[in-house]
Parts: C-alpha cells; sequence; structure tokens
C-alpha cells in the first residue's frame, strides 16, 4: 500500500459566513462585537471631557448636541450592546474561576452573583452622584 | 412497509475524484439504531467503499466522532430516532483534513497531544525509586483534576472550534485541557515544562473562548473552562515575575 507521499488529503475551506452557521458562533461573534461599541463609547466620552476642558461654551454647545435624536439613538444602541457584553462575561466567570475554601469549590452561581452584585452597586454609586444635583 | 431514513454522506475518493461529493443512501429505520449503525448497515449491505472509522460502539474509544448535520457527535451515541423522519447529513470532523470519505488526517492532534507531554513528570532526582512505592494522592487533589482525565481523544471539540479550523496553528481544546490535568495533578512537577507551548501564543492566547468545544465534548470535559484557568494562572505568573523580585522564577 501507499505510504503518505501518495495521499491527497482533502482540505475543506472555511466560508467567511460560519458564524452565521451555528447559534452558538454567531452569540460568540455578538459578544465579540459589542466590545467595539463600547471602545467607540469610551473615545466619545473622552471627547465630551475634552469639550469639558475647552471651556464653558464648549461644554455647552456639546450638551445641546447630546440631546438630538441621533445621539441619543446611539447611546441606546451602546447600551443595548454593553448590556449584552456584561451579562455574557458574567455569565462565564464561574468557569474562569474556580475558587475554593478548603476543599469545597465556591458555588459557580456565587461566583457570577458576585459580578452581578458588585455591577448592581457600581451602578447604583454612579446614578447618585449623576441624579443627587 | 418497513420504515426507512436517507443518510446523506459526505464522499471523496482522491484516487478517482479531486473533489468530495455527497451520496445519499436509504436504510431501515430502527428504534434502537444509532447513526454508526446505519453507516456500518451501508458498509455491509450496500457500498462497501465507504471508509470510516469505529471501533467500541460505546462512546469510549473515541474514534467514530463526525459531522451529524454540521455538529460534532459520536456517531455511536447519536440515535436514528432523534433525527426521524428528517434526512440526515454526515460528513467528516470539520478543521481537519480529509483522508477518503469520513476519515480525517488526525497526525496534526497526534503531535500536539505529545507536545504537551500528557504525563506525569518529576523533577530530576524527585522521581520515587520503584520499591518506593506509589505516590500518594487523597480524594480532594484527585477531585482537582478527574474531570479532565476523562478525555477520550474524539477529536470532537476541534471540529467545534471556529480557531482551529481558522487556523491550525491552534494547539487546540484537548491537548489544553490535558496539559491542565496533568498541572493540576499533585503528583506532577512538569507545569513549566508544559508552559512553553500552553502560554505560547499559539497556545492558550489564541482561544477567544467560543466554548463550543465544552458544548459538544461527550465527555463533560470542559476543555473551554481548563483554557482560561490555564490564562489566569498564566497571567498570575506573569504578574508574579514583574511585579515580585523573587517570584518570578522556578518553583
Amino acid at each position: 500500500m501507499g505510504g503518505k507521499e501518495e495521499m491527497k488529503p482533502y482540505r475543506r475551506p472555511v466560508p467567511n459566513t460560519w458564524w452565521l452557521m451555528r447559534r452558538s458562533y454567531f452569540l460568540f461573534i455578538v459578544r465579540e462585537l459589542a466590545s467595539v461599541f463600547v471602545a467607540a463609547y469610551s473615545v466619545f466620552l473622552l471627547l465630551v471631557i475634552y469639550k469639558l476642558g475647552q471651556g464653558p461654551e464648549a461644554y455647552e454647545g456639546m450638551i445641546e448636541l447630546l440631546r438630538s435624536p441621533a445621539l441619543i439613538v446611539f447611546h441606546l444602541v451602546v447600551l443595548a450592546f454593553a448590556v449584552y457584553h456584561s451579562i455574557t462575561w458574567f455569565n462565564l466567570t464561574p468557569k474562569i474561576l474556580v475558587l475554593f475554601v478548603g476543599e469545597v469549590r465556591v458555588p459557580p452561581l456565587l461566583i457570577a452573583g458576585a459580578h452581578y452584585f458588585a455591577w448592581l452597586v457600581l451602578s447604583a454609586l454612579v446614578a447618585w452622584v449623576i441624579l443627587r444635583a | 412497509m418497513e420504515k426507512t431514513m436517507k443518510l446523506e454522506i459526505f464522499r471523496y475518493r482522491p484516487d478517482q475524484e479531486d473533489q468530495p461529493r455527497f451520496q445519499t443512501y436509504e436504510v431501515p429505520f430502527r428504534e434502537d439504531w444509532v447513526v454508526l449503525d446505519a453507516i456500518n448497515y451501508i458498509k455491509d449491505e450496500i457500498d462497501g467503499t465507504l471508509s470510516y472509522r469505529w471501533s467500541c460502539r460505546m462512546g469510549v474509544c473515541g474514534s467514530c466522532g463526525m459531522m451529524v448535520n454540521g455538529i460534532p457527535k459520536l456517531t455511536c451515541a447519536t440515535f436514528l430516532k432523534d433525527y426521524y423522519p428528517d434526512k440526515i447529513r454526515v460528513e467528516p470532523l470539520t478543521g481537519f483534513p480529509v483522508q477518503r470519505d469520513l476519515v480525517i488526517v488526525m497526525d496534526d492532534f497526534i503531535h500536539k497531544l505529545r507536545e504537551i507531554k500528557p504525563w506525569i513528570i518529576r523533577r530530576e532526582g524527585e522521581e520515587k525509586p520503584i520499591e518506593g512505592g506509589e505516590y500518594l494522592q487523597t480524594p480532594a487533589e484527585l477531585e482537582q483534576y478527574k474531570q479532565y482525565s476523562m478525555c477520550i481523544n474524539c477529536m470532537l471539540c476541534y471540529a467545534a472550534c471556529p480557531v482551529y479550523a481558522l487556523d491550525n496553528t491552534f494547539v487546540g481544546p484537548a491537548a489544553i485541557a490535558l496539559a491542565q490535568r496533568y498541572n493540576m495533578d499533585s503528583r506532577d512537577q512538569g507545569r513549566d515544562q508544559r508552559q512553553e507551548i500552553i502560554a505560547s501564543h499559539e497556545g492558550i492566547w489564541e482561544c477567544t473562548f467560543v466554548g463550543e468545544c465544552s458544548v459538544v465534548c461527550p465527555k463533560a470535559v470542559d476543555p473551554a473552562g481548563a483554557i482560561q484557568r490555564s490564562k489566569v494562572s498564566s497571567t498570575i505568573d506573569w504578574y508574579k515575575e514583574v511585579l515580585i523580585p523573587w517570584g518570578g522564577k522556578k518553583r
């Protein structure tokens, strides 16, 4: 029988649409894509701070711009992606953080729960800082 | 009338054709038949030229892995009744080159498996002589790695991994899970040796945590979890090396 040099293994091409072929792949790509929106918002936030540094008038103009429908839509879209990104990652934390207290494993639900709790506390803190004025 | 079912099977015969094609076979439908039974029926009764791998028929040997309707499955554990009366499409595991029909070339996996040194390594001079007896381990120490030791090398996780399909240099789920299995074994001292491969660019850092490897694993090994935990310990290593002057070097 023939040796390796006589074999002609067939390599199947990976289509560019591979991520549409399974639901889990699609959800994964959305999770990855969400980080682009989160990054875009960080840039936007830096821009707002930059305007603040240019004095009251520039900042007022920025605030006025923030009221435009386009920017409100932008905020809603980014919020949706940021929430999706956070939830999907928080749900994965028990796989990443496997902790033991003595010989007993910390329950996975507690690990994820701690993240949600921290998220809640930080969000409440931010809300308090913004809304107390 | 006897119930029947159609199987659409990937055929590739390099000695006769350059491109693969699908061939449809009609087999009897039986409640207790798995996809592998149907393929064996085809081989025995309809078309003896069909090539595929199988052995134990009980989910232990890990050789009958194939794509069933696009999902990597052990065909010995995939029942026809779960698909009846629809057609079933059977293909070789994705991500690997195809040797012939449903047979993949697994050299790459075998090479990677060997590279991560899946055996207990002891430091020089710390190996016990045979008269010294076995290395003892508590049930709690066994529990640390037992899950990862259930791997049967069936390669379903590789077929589920889009990263591996796109870039074959990735060490991949099963090999990393097995490295983790030995790293977490209290009797083993070989982690530093394995880190060269595991912490390299082609190792854990290539993984983007799609997580599908753990979903398809027939033995609940959870390779995705193993890779993420390995990332955590490699990151801790790095911080130790950079931040603590005495913390970096080999234990």
